[in-house]
């Protein structure tokens, strides 16, 4: 047991090498285009809009499309079957979010400096955590979106959870919900953190009997 | 018994000989195949050329008058289908034009003007897809803009002028629009005299109407006091004849009564060419005289301001040419079009070849300025004209399309027209460089070409193919009372918006939250600002009291394509239609008192019906 538990301090003493801090460099770089672009992208077609109605969710703000036209005619739409307005006010997250994830980047260029193993596994853990955290939350707005109908509505609908990833069909509308460029940068940071750990992991296994 | 038989004879001879005459009368005329008689067509071709599939775009706009019924009518080309209306000089309750405080006010006292002549405005001499100007009979003019085909403005009656039939053609960077007399009369108006002192006291008048080059704001130019004869057409010189306006005139004679005798008699009427550069300098160095308001230049005082071109006889369209230098004139009541030649006009000038003046006014000498003479057919109109010199005559009498060539003068083709042509209108074919491919033939008659719809028949818009050597008629359509001159612009040199935009709204009534709508009182005068979005029209209910002046201002906050919401409230003879972004305000005395319903007339969605409420006055 204290054999382990040396062994596991040795572990997380060790030096990251170049490989990694390379790879740790890049995860903090790939956090950039969240700031840039949005995370989620949600289409909706109907006969009557050929052309879509499109919303961009970024990690501090909303964005429809047309000009931002489409938000309002979303929450025009919306008001008919009870479900409260899309609006920048009603998203808690976004006063944070875009802080964490430029704390995540400070985080990993520090990992990159301090260069052990055990920086390395900090950033990871906390990341992922994050990430899942996100997630659930965002699942959650939805969630409560589709739930929290007025009951003086002039159309009752049941209610419904719109889907995270794909397609659903909701009364006359076709909605496409997909992540976008800003949470596939998340993920690529993700794993080239994964990379990296497994890349120092390799070295700091084969460091002892070296 | 012998006289039975020839009796019997007789009356068998008698039966035969009608026989023989039923089965020598045709019963239609050479070459018609249909039974309603008239131009035909190939109709796989023609089919394939017009059909414009569900979903797809026309290539072309028409802007087409809409003559007294006031309006301007839009329509695609080539599917020739009818777009749009424009409502210019008349209420229209569909878009709640002459209802709301503006468009009331735009209108006036006039519910109606006779609309003639659509002229799109241009750079260097090409159409450039901003406004249109049209002219109407009572002296007025009128600007579309194009970027959301509404009319803007609406200028005039303009002082002195009568008539207003000779406009609204504009010169090549639409410095101006002009206006003429087609009526003269003794000016400024409000003088009387008889008829009997017609070629002394009754004057014919010319204006240029300044167009602001930026917003296209018209306003008062120049006038011109001209001989009592009837100024009938127009058309602004171009290149080389850029600094000209042309106009034809009838009733040279200067008669009275009896036109259609008394007006005839001359075998030469004149075409009027105003220099109109001149005449800006000089209204500029405040020339002329007061008339009516307005100052007014006299030929007889300034030289080179107006020359008169002979052209025979009675003329009607005067159309210049994409190069400018050839003038096209087309007397009506004759067989041939004259085309002149603007530098052999400029060299007359110069040698001051003239042949006599009519009140100071030089005139020219027919035979030192003309081209040549088209024997284009019977009754010839108006020209427009294609690529390659190609020109287009519309011959009334002969009710067809001739087509000949500028320069050989050679009459290559004719196309019959159902029935009776007046103008004609070919792609851009009033511009430096005309397109080809399709023109239409505005016609006067359209009987037995559809349906019947009793006495008060449309009128037929025809579409001919002219893209290749022969002339093919594709398709009939069928127009609003009563299309004069269309023209017809490419497609994509218009622009126009599809909402307007909520930063442009300046209107100070407008509100654009539900939370800001509602009712204030200013002693017998209440204010209503009013939202509409889907699917309320918020206040739902107001109260006021029998006397007092109310204003509703509705704002249609909407920002979405289409989403049109109207404003009808019943009994009070109140409809208003305001568009996505849009305010629009009427302002009425609550005479009434009473329940009164509103509701928007515009259907906007599922739950329109229930965007309703009560304006009740106690």
């Amino acid at each position: 047991m204290r054999d382990f538990l040396k062994r596991a301090n040795a572990f997380l003493d060790a030096p990251l090498d170049l490989g990694p801090r390379v790879l740790v460099l890049c995860a903090a770089l790939a956090l950039i285009p969240t700031f840039t672009s949005p995370l989620y992208t949600m289409t909706m077609f109907a006969p009557q809009y050929p052309e879509g109605l499109r919303l961009y969710i970024y990690s501090y703000k909303l964005v429809g499309g047309n000009n931002g036209q489409d938000i309002p005619e979303i929450n025009v739409l919306n008001h008919y079957i009870g479900m409260r307005d899309l609006v920048s006010e009603e998203f808690g997250e976004f006063k944070w979010m875009p802080f964490v994830i430029g704390g995540f980047s400070l985080l990993f260029l520090r990992t990159l400096v301090m260069g052990k193993m055990t920086h390395l596994v900090d950033s990871l853990v906390l990341f992922v955590y994050f990430g899942v955290f996100a997630l659930w939350s965002f699942g959650y707005k939805m969630w409560s979106y589709g739930h929290n109908l007025a009951p003086t509505a002039a159309v009752k609908v049941e209610p419904f959870m719109p889907p995270m990833y794909g397609y659903k069909q909701l009364a006359n509308f076709e909605v496409y919900n997909y992540p976008a460029v800003g949470s596939y940068a998340l993920g690529a940071s993700a794993f080239l953190l994964v990379m990296a750990f497994f890349l120092a992991a390799r070295r700091a296994r084969q460091a002892p009997s070296a | 018994m012998r006289t039975a038989r020839a009796t019997e004879m007789s009356r068998f001879g008698i039966l035969a000989l009608a026989v023989f005459a039923v089965a020598c009368a045709p019963s239609a005329p050479k070459g018609a195949q249909r039974a309603g008689g008239g131009a035909t067509s190939d109709v796989a071709i023609a089919a394939q050329k017009t059909y414009v599939a569900p979903g797809d775009l026309d290539e072309y706009y028409m802007f087409s008058s809409g003559g007294h019924s006031g309006q301007v009518y839009v329509y695609g080309v080539p599917s020739m289908r009818h777009l749009s209306t424009i409502p210019v000089y008349t209420p229209y309750p569909a878009t709640g034009y002459g209802f709301d405080d503006e468009s009331k006010k735009m209108l006036g006292d006039l519910t109606w003007g006779d609309v003639h002549h659509p002229s799109l405005s241009e750079t260097n001499g090409d159409y450039d897809g901003r406004w249109l100007f049209v002219n109407e009979m009572n002296g007025r003019l009128a600007r579309i803009d194009l970027r959301d085909f509404k009319t803007k403005q609406i200028i005039g009656p303009i002082p002195n002028v009568s008539g207003n039939h000779a406009s609204a053609f504009v010169t090549p960077n639409s410095e101006y629009s002009v206006m003429a007399s087609r009526f003269s009369i003794p000016i400024p108006k409000g003088t009387v005299a008889g008829v009997d002192k017609y070629a002394t006291d009754y004057k014919g008048v010319i204006t240029g109407i300044k167009i602001d080059p930026k917003s296209g704001e018209m306003s008062f130019g120049w006038q011109i006091v001209m001989p009592p004869f009837d100024y009938d057409l127009g058309d602004a010189g171009k290149k080389v004849s850029n600094g000209y306006v042309f106009f034809t005139s009838y009733n040279t004679e200067k008669a009275t009564g009896k036109l259609e005798v008394t007006s005839t008699q001359k075998d030469r009427d004149y075409i009027a060419m105003v220099d109109w550069k001149l005449a800006e300098k000089s209204a500029a160095e405040g020339k002329g005289k007061m008339i009516g308001g307005v100052k007014v230049l006299d030929p007889k005082e300034i030289p080179g301001l107006v020359y008169f071109l002979p052209c025979g006889k009675s003329p009607h369209g005067v159309d210049v040419a994409p190069d400018g230098n050839w003038i096209v004139g087309s007397g009506k009541l004759q067989g041939v079009t004259t085309v002149f030649n603007m530098e052999k006009i400029q060299t007359a000038i110069k040698n001051k070849n003239f042949t006599g003046d009519e009140d100071g006014i030089p005139v020219l000498k027919y035979e030192d300025i003309k081209d040549a003479e088209v024997t284009v057919g019977l009754g010839p109109l108006h020209t427009q004209f294609g690529p390659d010199n190609w020109a287009y005559t519309s011959l009334f009498v002969d009710s067809a399309i001739a087509k000949w060539k500028l320069g050989t003068w050679e009459v290559v083709d004719k196309a019959p027209m159902s029935y009776s042509i007046g103008h004609l209108s070919a792609a851009e074919g009033d511009t430096v460089s005309p397109d080809g491919k399709y023109l239409v033939g505005l016609n006067k008659l359209s009987h037995g070409r559809h349906l019947s719809v009793g006495p008060s028949q449309p009128e037929s818009s025809q579409l001919v193919d002219i893209s290749e050597e022969k002339m093919k008629l594709i398709y009939d359509a069928f127009t609003e009372p009563e299309p004069h001159y269309a023209q017809i612009i490419k497609a994509d040199k218009v622009k126009p918006i599809e909402v307007y935009p909520k930063e442009e709204n300046k209107h100070p009534y407008a509100v654009w939250d539900v939370k800001d709508a509602g009712v204030t009182r200013n002693g017998n005068k209440v204010l209503v600002k009013m939202v509409a979005v889907r699917s309320t029209l918020t206040p739902t209910d107001f109260e006021v009291k029998a006397g007092d002046e109310v204003t509703i201002a509705v704002t249609n906050i909407e920002q979405t394509t289409d989403e049109l919401h109207g404003f009808g409230l019943l009994d009070y003879n109140i409809n208003i239609v305001v568009d996505p972004g849009e305010t629009k305000q009427v302002t009425f005395k609550a005479k009434k008192s009473g329940v009164f319903p509103f509701y928007c007339t515009n259907f906007c969605s599922a739950l329109h019906q229930e965007m309703q409420g009560y304006f009740i006055v106690r």
